[in-house]
Parts: structure tokens; C-alpha cells; sequence
């Protein structure tokens, strides 16, 4: 399942996309992000997945400041720790 | 066997008794300020209509935002699986869902099982929800079942309200309707603006040729007919478009019921 978690505004689109086919909900994208956007949860189907806490789906553009801005020139982001490349952002 | 299905949302409590493979009973309420009491009352009616107890329930899943609050409920599933399950037994062939609540938004996808495969929900403000209609409704002084009639009687798109936020949406229907603007130009054009925001989350997650509306949303033709102009398709809705979250909960119990007793038989 592809979980699209934020929204578009007036200002752009800010969604980060959970691959959760993908996941092993290994829990490195929480330690990774510093934000600490993610947390591991038991899914409908009772397994460990990777999500943006409701708290920063909501202001997702205030929290994370953006992959393509900014993450993607740290040598370590949520994209680089994740081993299944499950995350993907769309700013 | 027979399960039950009950939906906590933001402005109405729903349940659905399910048995076997049909329909057995369904109720709504306007949800009240206690989440807990709401899902007793709305269980209460559904069985008497039913002529059933509690204890003949085999499984009882609960969903929606009040899903933890029920006591009485052997497992709580989020709301955008059930949706899709619930939407599923109505359309197996459809793959788009939109569910619009009181509260948020939903657009999801699903396969050929109902299984969820992609997902966005927009809960961030009330103007892309249910919630703004009810507003416009009460404000122009129209109630909520006819306004999406009276939007269709104004011709074309109706007034540009350009307003994201409901609050502000407000001062400029008053400032439409004091320059003498009829009330259905501008309800017709909350039902254009509205329709349109959900075309950007119904995007998101690919649109397919058969779709489905559900939750209150459903029941607003000036919303239904705008959203499948925009998307060159017909919606399909069933008879009552705000249960499928709950029947979607009372399928699930089902399953989970069976899985259940798969593994204690083989135990034994």
C-alpha cells in the first residue's frame, strides 16, 4: 500500500509517500529524520510499518523541510537509511 | 454468522449488523460530545432493529475516529481500510474510492480483493470536507438535503469562491449575496469549489474508470454531478453512502471471526 501522507496548498504539494510493501518497519527512517517526522506502527494486518505521525501529516510543510530542498544533500536521510527505498517525498 | 460493524465519525455514529453475506440491519446518529456513549446507543438501536443481543454478535470491529473508545469491540481497524472493504461488497469492480465525511476526505484505491493499495486522506481543514456544506447550508439558510438540487438550478459554474479556508469562504458568499447574487449561483459555486479540491486528492492516488462516492458527500447532487464532469465519469453510490465504513468494520469481523476459528479448530 502507498500511504500519501499531507496535502496541497496554496504554496505547492507536500506529500511524503510510505511504500509499505516495501517496509520491514525496521525504524531507521525515526532516528534519521531530524524532525523525527516517522514512527513504527502495527498496521490493520497487524504489521510493523513506517508513518508520519498524525501530529505532522497535518503541517507536514512546517515539519519536514523538504527532500529534494534540503535532505537530499545530508549524507544520511530517510531515504538513504531506508534499505527498501519506501519513502518518497514530492518536494 | 453474524458480525458487527461500528463507525465513530467526527458527526454521525453508524452501525451494521452483517450476516453471512448480506445486510442484516444498519442505524445512524449524530454523534454526541461522548464518543463511548454514542457507539452504545447507535449498537442498542441497530440490534433492536435486528431483534438481536450483543452476546449473538461473533465478532465486533470497531472504526472511524471514536474507534478506541468501544468497549465492547474485539478489534479496531482504521477507517481507510474499511472503507475500502465496505465499498468493495457494494462495487466489486470499482477501484477509485472517495469517501467525504464531516470531518476529512479520503481518496483510495484499491484492488481486486478490496484490499488497500494507495491512500490520501485530507484532514488538515474542514474546507475540503463535509463540514464546509453544512456551514454554507446553514448560513444560506438552506437545509443540507436540498442545497445540492438548488446548486444545479443555477446555470454553469456559479460564482468563483476561491477562499481554501471555510471562515474566510463565509465573508465572500456574504459579500456575493449583498451584491444580490442568487443563493443557488452561490451555492453552486461551494459544490464547484469543493469538487474541485477533491479532484486534486482523487489525483493523487489515479483515478479509474469505475469509481465510487461515499459518506455523506454521496447524498449532495450538486457535488456528485460537478466531481463527474471533472472526471469524465459516472460515480457509482449505494443506497446509503454513509455505511460502508461500518459495513467495511463488519466484514472485516467476518474474516477475522473465520481466521479465528480456523486456528482454534486446528488446535483442538
Amino acid at each position: 500500500m502507498r500511504a500519501h501522507y499531507g496535502y496541497a496548498d496554496g504554496s505547492g504539494e507536500y506529500y511524503i509517500t510510505i511504500d509499505t510493501d516495501k517496509c520491514d518497519g525496521c525504524g531507521r527512517c525515526e532516528s534519521a529524520c531530524p524532525a523525527s517526522i516517522f514512527e513504527v506502527i502495527k498496521d490493520d494486518y497487524d504489521d510493523l510499518k513506517a508513518a508520519v505521525k498524525k501530529e505532522y501529516a497535518k503541517r507536514l510543510s512546517f515539519s519536514c523541510f523538504g527532500y529534494d530542498k534540503k535532505c537530499s544533500q545530508e549524507e544520511t536521510n530517510c531515504h538513504s537509511v531506508c534499505e527498501g527505498d519506501a519513502i518518497s517525498h514530492s518536494w | 454468522m453474524i458480525t458487527l460493524g461500528v463507525d465513530i465519525g467526527s458527526l454521525t455514529g453508524k452501525a451494521v449488523i452483517f450476516r453471512d453475506h448480506e445486510i442484516l440491519a444498519w442505524d445512524i446518529i449524530l454523534t454526541g460530545p461522548d464518543s463511548m456513549e454514542t457507539g452504545k446507543t447507535v449498537t442498542e438501536n441497530v440490534l433492536n432493529k435486528a431483534g438481536l443481543k450483543l452476546e449473538d454478535m461473533e465478532f465486533i470491529v470497531s472504526t472511524g475516529y471514536g474507534r478506541i473508545v468501544i468497549p465492547f469491540a474485539h478489534k479496531n481497524i482504521s477507517e481507510i481500510s474499511c472503507h475500502a472493504k465496505g465499498a468493495h461488497y457494494f462495487f466489486p469492480t470499482a477501484r477509485t474510492i472517495l469517501d467525504m465525511g464531516g470531518q476529512d476526505c479520503k481518496a483510495i484505491r484499491c484492488d481486486e480483493n478490496g484490499k488497500v493499495t494507495d491512500f490520501v486522506m485530507n484532514d488538515k481543514c474542514a474546507a475540503g470536507a463535509g463540514r464546509s456544506m453544512g456551514i454554507m447550508a446553514d448560513f444560506l439558510n438552506v437545509p443540507l438535503e436540498q442545497m445540492g438540487e438548488l446548486s444545479l438550478q443555477a446555470a454553469g459554474d456559479g460564482v468563483p469562491i476561491s477562499s481554501m479556508c471555510v471562515v474566510f469562504a463565509r465573508s465572500e458568499v456574504i459579500s456575493y449575496l449583498r451584491e444580490g447574487v442568487s443563493k443557488s449561483e452561490v451555492l453552486a459555486g461551494a459544490c464547484e469549489a469543493l469538487a474541485s479540491r477533491v479532484r486534486g486528492l482523487l489525483t493523487r492516488v489515479g483515478i479509474q474508470n469505475d469509481f465510487i462516492i461515499s459518506g455523506g458527500i454521496a447524498k449532495n447532487p450538486g457535488v456528485v454531478k460537478r466531481l463527474e464532469q471533472k472526471l469524465n465519469t459516472a460515480a457509482n453510490i449505494c443506497f446509503e453512502p454513509q455505511i460502508v465504513g461500518a459495513l467495511g468494520a463488519a466484514i472485516f469481523g467476518k474474516e477475522l471471526a473465520e481466521k479465528r476459528n480456523k486456528k482454534r479448530s486446528e488446535t483442538q
